[in-house]
C-alpha cells in the first residue's frame, strides 16, 4: 500500500531519506514493468501489439534510468561504485569488486559530506514534530 | 569542490562526520518553522529567488509605442552562523575521541535555528515578511497561567475557521510557553500538552526564537519556506590552533494566504 516503501517509522525519517525511499520503490518498480513487457512481448505475436509494447517499454527505460541517475547523485559512494562498472567493456563481477575497493577504501563521505550538495540534508521537518 | 570549500579544510573525514552529525543532533530539534509549513527544494546554492508570478509597472517605456512591466520576485536570503573550534580537539576526534568539546558548534546551530523561526513566525525587517507579521488577525495574550491556553488555542482555531481556513492545524510555542504546556495538567491530571494536540488535531511544536506562540493550518499552501542551499558547515580559514568554520543557509519565505495563521502574544 501507499507507504510501504518505509521500513522504518516514516516520522523518524528524515526528509531527505523518504525522498531517497521514494526514488528507490520507484526504481523497483520500473525495473518490474521492464522484465514484465519482456515477457509479454516474448508471447505475443501480433507486431502491432508488440511495436505498441515496445514503446511502452521504452518509457519504463527512461523512467528506470532516471531513478538511477537521481538516486546515484544523492549517493556520492553509489556513484561511484556505478562509475566502476556501468559501461566499462570487459568482466562485470571483476570490475564490481575493484569498484566497491576503491569507493570504501576511506570509512566514506567526510569532506565532501553525506549528501552531494555538500549540505546536512535536514530538509523538511514535516512528521518530526511531536 | 563547491563554494563551502571544505576539502580545503585542515580536517580529516572522520571528524567532518562527527561534525554534520553534531551539526544535525542540535539543528532538527529546533528548527520549528520546517515541522509546520511546506518545504520546497533544496534548489541549490545558486538560486536566486522564489517566482511570485507578479509585475510591477514601469515608469518609463524604451521607445514609443511600446510598453513594460517588471517581475518581481522573492529574492533568496543567506544566513549565516561562524563559529571556531580547536584542532587539537579535532584531532583528537580522529584518534577515536568521542567527547569532544564542540560547543561553538551547537551555539552556532541554536543561533541559526533560532534565526530561521524569527524569521519564519514573526518576519526579517526588510528580508522576510514573518507568518505573525502578516496574519489580519486580531492577537490575543496567552498569559502568564498555561490553564488559559486552551480557551486561546481554541479561540485561534475558531478564527481560522471563520475565515474558511481547514485544519489540520499545529502550534509553534516559544521556549517559556512550551515548558509551561509540558509541565501543566489540568484537573483531573489530564496533560495540557494532549489536550492542545486534540484541539488542533496537529502537532505541538518547540520554537526557540518565537514570542508566545503562533497556530496556523498545515493543510498546506499557505505558507512556502523555498530553500537554496539547505544548512551546511563551510569552511572560512584556519591557523594553528583553531579552525573557522560556519553553518550557512540560503532560503525565501513566502506567506500565500496570510489569514491561515493566527499569533498569540506571550
Amino acid at each position: 500500500m501507499g507507504f510501504d516503501q518505509y521500513h522504518e517509522p516514516a516520522g523518524e525519517l528524515p526528509a531527505a531519506t523518504r525522498t531517497f525511499a521514494r526514488l528507490c520503490a520507484s526504481l523497483t518498480e520500473e525495473a518490474e514493468a521492464i522484465g514484465w513487457y519482456e515477457q509479454r512481448i516474448a508471447v505475443e505475436t501480433d507486431p502491432e501489439a508488440i511495436a505498441v509494447m515496445r514503446d511502452a517499454q521504452g518509457e519504463e527505460f527512461k523512467h528506470f534510468t532516471m531513478d538511477l541517475e537521481f538516486l546515484l547523485r544523492r549517493t556520492p559512494p553509489w556513484r561511484e561504485v556505478a562509475q566502476g562498472i556501468l559501461f566499462q567493456p570487459g568482466d562485470i563481477v571483476e570490475h564490481g569488486e575493484e569498484a566497491e575497493a576503491e569507493a570504501f577504501e576511506d570509512s566514506g563521505p567526510g569532506a565532501e559530506g553525506a549528501y552531494e550538495d555538500g549540505s546536512l540534508g535536514l530538509g523538511s521537518l514535516r512528521g518530526a514534530a511531536r | 569542490m563547491n563554494h563551502l570549500l571544505r576539502s580545503q579544510a585542515p580536517i580529516g573525514d572522520a571528524a567532518w562526520k562527527a561534525l554534520d552529525a553534531e551539526a544535525r543532533e542540535h539543528l532538527s530539534p529546533a528548527l520549528a518553522a520546517r515541522k509546520l509549513v511546506d518545504f520546497s527544494g533544496p534548489h541549490g546554492w545558486e538560486h536566486s529567488a522564489t517566482n511570485l508570478g507578479r509585475t510591477s509597472p514601469l515608469a518609463s517605456a524604451p521607445s514609443e509605442g511600446v510598453s513594460g512591466v517588471q517581475r518581481r520576485v522573492l529574492a533568496m536570503i543567506e544566513v549565516r552562523a561562524d563559529f571556531e573550534l580547536s584542532r587539537a580537539e579535532l584531532r583528537d576526534v580522529e584518534r577515536g575521541a568521542d567527547d569532544p568539546d564542540l560547543a561553538a558548534l551547537d551555539r552556532a546551530a541554536h543561533q541559526i535555528a533560532v534565526g530561521e523561526n524569527v524569521a519564519v513566525f514573526h518576519g526579517w525587517d526588510g528580508a522576510v515578511t514573518g507568518i505573525g507579521e502578516a496574519s489580519p488577525h486580531e492577537r490575543a495574550s496567552l498569559g502568564e497561567v498555561a490553564d488559559g491556553y486552551p480557551r486561546q488555542v481554541a479561540g485561534a482555531v475558531e478564527q481560522l475557521l471563520c475565515s474558511g481556513i481547514t485544519g489540520p492545524y499545529g502550534a509553534a510555542l516559544g521556549r517559556e510557553q512550551y515548558r509551561r504546556v509540558v509541565e501543566t495538567a489540568e484537573h483531573g491530571g489530564y496533560p495540557l500538552l494532549d489536550h492542545l494536540r486534540k484541539i488542533l488535531d496537529g502537532p505541538i511544536v518547540w520554537a526557540p526564537g518565537v514570542q508566545g506562540a503562533v497556530v496556523l493550518s498545515l493543510r498546506g499552501g499557505d505558507f512556502v519556506f523555498e530553500c537554496g542551499q539547505d544548512l551546511s558547515i563551510g569552511y572560512d580559514s584556519h591557523d594553528a590552533d583553531t579552525v573557522r568554520l560556519y553553518l550557512e543557509e540560503s532560503f525565501s519565505f513566502h506567506v500565500a494566504t496570510p489569514e491561515a495563521a493566527v499569533a498569540l502574544s506571550p
